[in-house]
């Protein structure tokens, strides 16, 4: 049995070597698709994987004040109602806003960090606005107050590219300078972040909170985790959608290839019937021709995607899956890669490819073993 | 022996073009003789030969091979029977082209699994029977008309077959290499093995070899021959 | 409707696999009104052509159908986090009540698929195609079931709406934990450990006498072969996953299907499938031995499947038994 698939195999590579041309069109096509595909799960997985992992040093629970349903500053008197509900560790006022540069337009995401607040007068800027404003340690950047006037603040840091996914478009700065900047009175803050003791209580917290204090909403970080997910997952959805027409020529040029079997081959085969081969044979000579097809595009496609997204940043998506940033960060995503991902790909890819030539496959294993004589 | 019993063979029935290639032939071959198909093309003489060969199922009319009925077999196991038993040559040898050919001989003994090196042996033994040693790792553009024809012989006998079917195989030969030809048939006869021949080549049918000559046209045999 | 590639993919999968069945139905059909072996009429000899394309389309979609189950169990798994309560794929499954009907039509096709292959292999091996009206027959069956499924799958999928954050309060409130399968997990432990012995047992010796004997006793192999496929499902959720998980209350039968488990699931489950099928098959086929082309084909063939099938029952059972020594768990 294996002997019989050996000797098929070694027909069938010297086959497909024989008709290099047709196949290699085959082949390029098939690779690219796979590449492409592979390129937009590859990294839509990535920056979910890292948005997560920096998910974790997020808070536990965050608590907004809602007023007609949109956004406002929550009163730091709010704090002692929360610190009194069992299972709170801790509670702070968070402050943090943004801030639009006409300069470039773009928007700076404004934070005054819980440790190691900048001095009065100074901030710190993300690698991102750095770069745009071509700004280096020491320089004076003027900023557009609430109140109209313009203050000076002086850079001291540039946080490091190596964090860039995330603090790219940051600006952080004392809260003395904040709430003078953003005219937010000492009573309050932006949201309030908790620190729970027992996850499994942060339901119950929740609801207490709500309770409580009826004009807020708690946002946990496990319902911020599965949004982006969300998000991503859509926006990966969306794209494979779009490509999937992509596939779909791909599969009807594949179904063409199959079916146009030149002369020469159909001899070829007519000769092989004749000379004893049974239909099943051929099939299985056709099989072997698809799995060495398949699996070389399958591989060489990964790889290429594996190249783009990992080693070249994906510079082809990046504008749909980020958003609407200007500050874009220069990174490496870290390759997350997961037997899920290669399925999936398997079934958008191979399966398809697949199907469209079971036919035509069968179509050439069928000619007569008498064709040869009747020609 | 092979009997067939008011064989009759349809092309493209019930359409335009259906076309009645054998109209109910019936006939005995008898093993290790050399018979001929006489007939202009057109006859139904290679159609009678593929009926024959296990490689076509007759329309109507049955088939009984060595006292078996394969009318209705499946076609893997005519496949079956056809590799074990029988070794075709055709007309234009179609011998595959861009493999050695030491590959095709080996080729009809590939759906039955046996060791490739056992094979390989094999193969290489033939063609040296045929004095092909030295071309056996050629491409079969490159040899001559001749060493084609040795080719297709010793690819024909890869499966030791017991009967040599062969398609009008002097058609593309010039006189010396048809006499060639006939010489490895008679060597073959007498080997033991049945040999039948399609041909409308008077130095196939009048050769000495022969035993027996069947003659036919329009899908119908006139003269059924006799031993000779 | 969450727009995860892999849940594309499923639903990918799931069609094609359905349009191939539906293709080879449609021939299928014709096959089995008009099929006469013994005519040598053009119309006979492009049906025989055509049985050749149903093997292959029926082989690839087993094929595909049992890749996407493990998609599938892979994917509930993965989308677990973004359903509250949800903690594996258990949790997922339960969403809506299409999740683990999918997922049992999901087995049940494979099931189906593969018994039908091993039908398909006995009447190509005879000399006159002695099973095709039957085995077209239940190929007509197991098209619609396989429609069902895709159905089925895509409305599962359909109504996945993850909870995700809303304009005004989040979805806290109904942070109820969604009930991991829990009638399954209810059955105590000791009552399923000596049935699941007994039946294995019984089992494994029949599969012998079959072996052996060249097929007989293959009604109540198969039989047994079935009740033992059901029985170690249960056992291993209520029973031996435990061992697995070291905990005494972690009953999940996904869990063991990822990697701080050692992928233990793929050959606990794979073995338990291919057992199902061949030792089912076993007993399906034997009808079939007293059909004159059959009579030295079917006893083989029976020898065959009873012999993979004891091998895979019994690798499973070594596994569950060495899981269950070494284990840091012991359950008194």
């Amino acid at each position: 049995m294996i002997e019989k698939q050996r000797n098929i195999i070694d027909f069938t590579l010297s086959s497909l070597l024989r008709r290099k041309g047709k196949n290699s069109a085959l082949v390029i096509v098939y690779t690219l698709v796979v590449a492409l595909l592979a390129s937009v799960i590859f990294f839509t997985h990535a920056l979910r994987t890292e948005a997560s992992l920096v998910l974790q040093d997020a808070p536990a629970m965050i608590v907004q004040k809602l007023v007609a349903g949109r956004f406002d500053l929550i009163p730091l008197a709010y704090e002692e109602k929360i610190n009194n509900i069992r299972g709170v560790n801790a509670v702070r006022g968070r402050l943090w806003g943004y801030y639009f540069d006409p300069g470039i337009g773009a928007n700076y995401t404004v934070i005054v960090p819980e440790a190691e607040q900048p001095a009065d007068g100074t901030i710190v800027v993300g690698e991102g606005i750095a770069r745009n404003r071509k700004i280096s340690i020491g320089d004076l950047i003027p900023l557009r107050e609430q109140n109209g006037e313009t203050g000076i603040f002086k850079v001291t840091r540039i946080l490091s590219a190596s964090s860039s996914l995330v603090s790219s478009d940051l600006l952080l700065m004392s809260e003395r300078d904040f709430r003078l900047f953003f005219n937010i009175p000492r009573t309050h803050a932006t949201d309030l972040v908790l620190a729970v003791g027992n996850p499994r209580e942060i339901g119950t917290i929740a609801q207490k909170i709500v309770t409580a204090l009826p004009d807020t909403r708690p946002v946990t970080r496990e319902e911020i985790g599965r949004t982006y997910d969300s998000v991503f997952s859509w926006r990966s959805g969306i794209l494979i959608v779009i490509l999937f027409s992509a596939v779909v020529s791909f599969l009807i040029f594949a179904w063409d290839k199959a079916s146009g079997l030149s002369a020469e081959e159909k001899n070829e085969i007519g000769i092989l019937k004749a000379l004893g081969w049974e239909t099943s044979d051929v099939l299985l000579m056709k099989f072997w021709e698809g799995l060495a097809i398949s699996l070389s595009s399958f591989l060489a496609g990964l790889l290429l995607a594996y190249l783009h997204v990992f080693v070249f940043s994906s510079s082809f998506f990046q504008p749909v899956l980020k958003g609407w940033s200007v500050l874009y960060p220069d990174f490496t995503l870290v390759p997350f890669i997961n037997a899920s991902q290669i399925a999936t790909l398997f079934f958008f890819t191979v399966v398809p490819y697949t199907v469209a030539t079971i036919i035509p496959a069968w179509r050439a294993a069928i000619i007569d073993p008498d064709a040869v004589m009747r020609a | 022996m092979i009997e067939l019993k008011n064989v009759r063979k349809v092309f493209n029935s019930g359409k335009p073009n259906e076309f009645v290639a054998l109209q109910g032939a019936s006939l005995t071959i008898a093993e290790q003789k050399l018979t001929i198909l006489k007939g202009p093309s057109g006859s139904g003489k290679t159609t009678l030969l593929s009926i024959l060969g296990c490689m076509a199922r007759p329309t109507n009319g049955r088939i009984i091979f060595r006292d078996r009925e394969i009318t209705s077999l499946p076609e893997r196991f005519l496949a079956e029977i056809r590799r074990s038993t029988f070794g075709f040559i055709f007309q234009q040898f179609n011998l595959i082209k861009g493999i050695t050919a030491l590959e095709n001989v080996m080729l009809p003994a590939y759906p039955g699994g046996e060791k490739r090196l056992m094979l390989e042996q094999r193969a290489m033994a033939l063609l040296k029977a045929y004095n092909l040693g030295a071309k056996a790792l050629s491409k079969i553009e490159w040899l001559s008309g001749g060493e084609a024809q040795r080719v297709a012989i010793a690819r024909a006998m890869i499966n030791n077959p017991t009967i040599i079917i062969a398609d009008e195989p002097t058609a593309h030969l010039d006189s010396r290499l048809s006499r060639e030809f006939m010489e490895a048939m008679l060597h073959l006869k007498n080997d033991g093995r049945t040999i039948l021949i399609a041909s409308h080549d008077p130095l196939v049918y009048d050769s000495d070899s022969v035993d027996r000559v069947i003659e036919m046209r329009d899908g119908a045999i006139i003269a059924p021959g006799a031993a000779s | 409707m969450i727009l995860h590639p892999p849940v594309l993919a499923l639903i990918i999968g799931s069609l094609l696999t359905c349009f191939l069945l539906a293709y080879a139905s449609y021939y299928g059909f014709f096959i089995l009104r008009k099929w006469d072996l013994a005519s040598g009429s053009d119309v006979q000899l492009d049906f025989e052509r055509k049985t050749y394309l149903i093997s292959t389309l029926v082989t690839y979609a087993f094929a595909f159908q049992l890749l996407s189950l493990f998609l599938f169990v892979y994917t509930a798994d993965d989308l677990c986090h973004l359903f509250v309560g949800a903690m594996c794929a258990a949790g997922t499954l339960h969403v809506n009540p299409y999740g683990y009907p999918t997922l049992l039509l999901k087995i049940i096709n494979f099931m189906l698929a593969g018994v039908w292959l091993i039908l398909n292999h006995v009447d190509n091996s005879a000399y006159d195609y002695p099973l095709i009206k039957k085995k077209y027959l239940i190929l007509l069956l197991i098209t619609p079931s396989m429609m069902a499924e895709t159905v089925l799958q895509i409305w599962y999928f359909l109504n996945l709406i993850p909870d995700i954050i809303t304009s005004c309060c989040g979805t806290l409130f109904s942070a109820e934990p969604r009930e991991t399968g829990s009638a399954i997990s209810l059955i105590p432990g000791l009552p399923l450990r000596i049935p699941f012995f007994i039946a294995m047992g019984l089992t494994l010796v029949m599969g012998v006498s079959v072996y052996r004997g060249r097929g007989k006793g293959s009604y109540f192999f198969s039989l047994m072969a079935g009740v033992t496929f059901i029985l170690s499902i249960m056992a291993l959720i209520s029973v031996f996953s435990l061992y697995f998980y070291e905990l005494p209350s972690h009953h999940c039968p996904f869990c063991l299907l990822q990697r701080e488990y050692d992928f233990a699931g793929y050959p606990l489950y794979l073995t338990l499938f291919t057992g199902a099928v061949t030792g089912i098959s076993a007993g399906v086929i034997a009808p079939f031995s007293k059909i004159k082309s059959l009579t030295t084909i079917v006893p083989a063939a029976q020898q065959r499947l009873a012999l993979v099938s004891l091998i895979c029952y019994s690798i499973f059972t070594a596994l569950v038994i060495v899981k269950m020594m070494i284990s840091n768990l012991t359950l008194r």
